[in-house]
């Protein structure tokens, strides 16, 4: 049926989201000039003097930009690999529960770290991890000295992945037990009418059956390989951890926003968008490619 | 589903509930801990008494909270802009995802907005582009500034655009040929059967509109601006510790009132602690159904 009569309908019903879309989304993309500039925010964006790429050239000398960059893909990686790997077991252990009520227990409590935000956790954890704190305390019953944990920059970038997976694995177990119940169920009473343990059944049917799943959110998390969190990051850290907890845009804010250096900010956080972009773009054609995998 | 009935199966299963029992009980426990030393005396907190039951059971730091007009001057911000901003949002996403969910054969500019969209999902300016641009539309210290600072919700749109996608063709034809309009079709037939994914959307929004804080931090200068989160964020989380050595940060954290911080931050979670278990039987349907594709 020929609807395009509608199509001034459609126009009107998408207007107030472009309208948000173009100042809140496209206009910034504009100010990214400010990387090339010596930016004066009382000249605005119009009538700074241009500097050509001496931010990059200053970004490219700073010692600080190695270290930002290491520590976020460092951090980055650690988390995607662990929030792979950790819901994958958790949703397999819940696939085995025949208790309904249970699993749904289980799974209502999972999900709920999820929708806290870092602000309270951080709150939280900075407490559970203080030096007289529950952990310090339980760690002591095995005769471990009190350890002061957000000030020792070997263990931040332990403690940033282990509070993450805490907070996300309930969640990203969703889309695995989506996954899970897609399986044939007759593929399952096959197996067991053929002989296979319930260990083999899992190896022969289950795994195979989420693999797709697992390969397609593994190319969707490359997107992610510069992104550690900033929330988190933000609210845990101090100057102790700055060598191994500072990421890419922790800097970022702290450059701009605090010491005013604007171009540099920019700058950094251009080359940060651009990388971004690409990975990106890179994870969504893997994930079609390999898992028919499509945004919309 | 194949049963057994092994005694090395029966065993699996017990440790199993056992095991999964206690990971569930990992994820609420430092929530109960920090009801519990909201709940304790002060000097039993600091001392590091409390474990998992409050110790001199009282409502000091709540009556305390009672008293500080600044702390629920910042509530009643956040509950401003998660109104206003989850209502929004709402509209916004609902209007926006009919037409890009239509054939673009019958909306010719479909694709090229969806990717438009798409492309600045995955594409900011960045921090101080956007601060910019904020600042000059005017929107520092103001709700609006908050309410719209983080842009248009992408991917609420996109789980309701592939949702819209999956619904039965059948039906909006036959509303069609009894001369349902676009906007009729819309409201009276996508919006009520799309329950799940707009109840999903509508947690996430909420969720986001509470929780965010580095808007609120950014694009406020003081403290009567502040939404919760950033209230808290500022005056109970952050460790200003320029140049500060071990001791004193060690030193700080003994100071710092414990009880009173505790009960801020668990105020701080009631509302999503009320919302979430409205909305969660939705999400889980909502989630899965938005992100499959035909």
């Amino acid at each position: 049926m020929n609807n395009r009569r509608f199509a001034k309908h459609y126009c009107v019903m998408l207007l107030p989201g472009l309208i948000w879309l173009f100042f809140f989304s496209v206009v910034p993309m504009f100010g990214l000039v400010i990387a090339f500039q010596d930016f004066n925010p009382g000249a605005g964006v119009l009538h700074s003097d241009w500097v050509g790429l001496d931010n990059f050239e200053y970004m490219f000398a700073l010692g600080d930009s190695r270290t930002i960059f290491f520590n976020t893909i460092f951090i980055a990686v650690l988390k995607i690999v662990a929030n792979l790997i950790v819901p994958l077991v958790f949703a397999l252990m819940l696939n085995e529960v025949r208790l309904k009520v249970f699993k749904r227990w289980v799974q209502t409590i999972v999900y709920l770290p999820h929708f806290m935000s870092w602000v309270i956790l951080s709150g939280i954890l900075l407490d559970i991890f203080a030096y007289t704190g529950p952990v310090n305390q339980i760690l002591s019953v095995f005769g471990v000295k009190p350890v002061l944990f957000f000030a020792r920059a070997d263990l931040f970038p332990a403690i940033v992945v282990g509070s993450d997976v805490w907070k996300e694995f309930g969640f990203n177990t969703i889309i695995y037990l989506a996954a899970l119940t897609g399986i044939n169920p007759s593929l399952y009473e096959a197996a067991a009418v053929d002989g296979a343990t319930r260990l083999k059944r899992l190896w022969h049917v289950t795994l195979p059956g989420i693999g797709s799943t697992v390969v397609l959110l593994a190319a969707l998390s490359l997107g992610n390989v510069l992104n550690a969190n900033f929330d988190q990051i933000f609210n845990l850290y101090n100057p102790l951890v700055y060598s191994t907890g500072d990421i890419i845009d922790t800097w970022v804010y702290r450059t701009g926003l605090l010491d005013l250096q604007y171009g540099l900010a920019t700058a950094v956080g251009l080359l940060k968008s651009v990388i971004s972009f690409i990975l990106i773009a890179l994870s969504y054609l893997l994930a079609s490619k390999f898992a028919n995998y499509r945004i919309f | 589903m194949v049963r057994e009935t092994t005694f090395g199966s029966r065993a699996f299963d017990l440790l199993l509930v056992v095991v999964l029992a206690l990971i569930a009980l990992a994820c609420i426990l430092p929530i109960w801990y920090t009801l519990a030393v909201s709940l304790s005396q002060k000097s039993a907190a600091a001392a590091g008494l409390v474990h998992l039951w409050p110790v001199g059971f009282n409502f000091n730091s709540y009556k305390e909270i009672m008293g500080d007009h600044k702390f629920f001057h910042a509530f009643g911000i956040s509950v401003e802009r998660v109104l206003l901003g989850a209502s929004l949002s709402f509209a916004v996403t609902v209007l926006m995802a009919y037409p890009l969910s239509r054939n673009p054969r019958d909306f010719r500019m479909r694709n090229a907005i969806m990717w438009t969209l798409v492309f600045c999902m995955i594409f900011n300016g960045g921090l101080i582009p956007w601060y910019e641009t904020v600042k000059t539309l005017g929107l520092i210290n103001n709700i609006w500034g908050l309410v719209l600072g983080n842009s248009v919700p992408f991917f609420n749109v996109i789980l309701v655009v592939n949702y819209f996608r999956n619904l039965p063709k059948e039906l909006e034809e036959a509303a069609l040929v009894d001369g349902a309009g676009p906007w009729y079709i819309l409201f009276r037939l996508f919006v009520p059967l799309s329950v799940p994914v707009l109840a999903t959307v509508t947690l996430f929004m909420i969720v986001y509109h509470w929780n965010e804080f580095f808007n609120g931090l950014v694009l406020t200068s003081t403290v009567d601006h502040y939404p919760l989160q950033t209230y808290i964020q500022q005056l109970v989380v952050v460790i200003d510790t320029q140049n500060m050595t071990e001791d004193q940060l060690k030193k700080l954290t003994e100071l710092s009132n414990q009880t009173l911080n505790a009960a801020k931050i668990f105020i701080a979670m009631i509302p999503v602690l009320v919302v979430y278990p409205f909305l969660q039987r939705f999400f889980i349907h909502g989630i899965t159904l938005g992100s499959v594709k035909e």
